[in-house]
């Protein structure tokens, strides 16, 4: 039990230094402009890594279960502008139901 | 609005997963003090899978790593003293981070805070609700919250993955994350994707 105060105290501590560390060091100075390109990718490069490995991923292995196809759904549900709370709790839905039959 | 409900649902699940591990108080201390899904669904599934306190610890930083980008992209937009900077910058997270971005390398900074307080809301209220909910499910699985949480970051790649240097940064990551997660620890393969928008960045845009 040490350990999960231990863990949610680093977390939280870690989070806040990585947060505060460019706002305080630089104030209001600019990026150098190949920087900020590199920064404004970033969002896209690890948002599609979260999705991959949040999909396939199974520990240290990569897997196709039903959440392939929850996803699917979530993918097809963005196409048709759907509202974001019916994209994820049918994505949810979608992969409950794939689990039952 | 839309983001705080989804992350409420989300948070739903965060509660009832972190409860047999951790207990009852720990998840919502955790939410309250961490607000982050990545790091903290991140150093569950360490826990999960039987990893160490500092493995978990490790995947959560990994994870959470992207904040010190985030940041860098912000702090020009930031004005005033230190302490409002930081006021501000304690209040990003990724979906308000995402669309308070103007496209053109700025902020606006009270957007953000705008979208975050909804979520900061939904992501604390929905960690209670998951774990006084928890004990009555027996598979939480079986209601498929595990995909409630990649639906949700497609929905956030989707808004931000426009144009032909992102779509590449998008797909490099993705490859390199798969490539990797049979390879690397648990969160690595997250941050490994990070190299993949230093390649973009020197294509033409």
């Amino acid at each position: 039990m040490t350990g999960t105060w231990v863990m949610i105290a680093a977390l939280s501590l870690a989070t806040a230094g990585m947060k505060l560390a460019g706002p305080l060091s630089l104030g209001g100075r600019p990026l150098s402009a190949r920087a900020l390109t590199v920064v404004e990718l970033l969002a896209s490069a690890l948002l599609a890594a979260l999705v991959v490995v949040e999909t396939f991923g199974k520990g240290r292995s990569l897997t196709l279960d039903a959440r392939a196809l929850g996803v699917a759904f979530a993918a097809v549900a963005l196409t048709r502008r759907a509202p974001m709370a019916v994209i994820v709790v049918g994505a949810a839905a979608v992969t409950a139901l794939a689990r039952l039959l | 609005m839309p983001f705080g409900i989804a992350v409420f649902a989300i948070a739903v699940s965060f509660g009832i997963l972190a409860r047999p591990l951790m207990g009852s108080v720990a998840p919502i201390v955790m939410s309250i003090v961490v607000f982050s899904g990545s790091a903290q669904f991140g150093a569950l599934a360490v826990l999960n899978a039987g990893g160490s306190t500092a493995a978990a610890i490790a995947a959560g930083v990994l994870l959470n790593a992207r904040y010190l980008a985030m940041g860098l992209a912000l702090a020009p937009s930031l004005r005033g003293r230190a302490l409002s900077r930081s006021a501000f910058a304690m209040t990003t997270v990724d979906a308000s981070w995402a669309s308070a971005s103007q496209g053109d390398g700025t902020f606006d900074a009270w957007y953000m805070v705008g979208v975050s307080i909804p979520q900061y809301v939904g992501w604390v209220l929905g960690t209670i609700v998951g774990v006084l909910i928890g004990p009555a499910l027996a598979n939480p699985n079986a209601l498929g919250l595990d995909a409630l949480f990649p639906a949700f970051f497609l929905v956030l790649l989707f808004e931000e993955a426009r144009g032909r240097r992102r779509l590449a940064a998008a797909g490099g990551g993705a490859g390199i994350a798969l490539a990797l997660t049979p390879v690397v620890p648990a969160g690595l393969p997250i941050l490994a994707a990070a190299a993949a928008a230093v390649v973009a960045s020197r294509m033409r845009p």
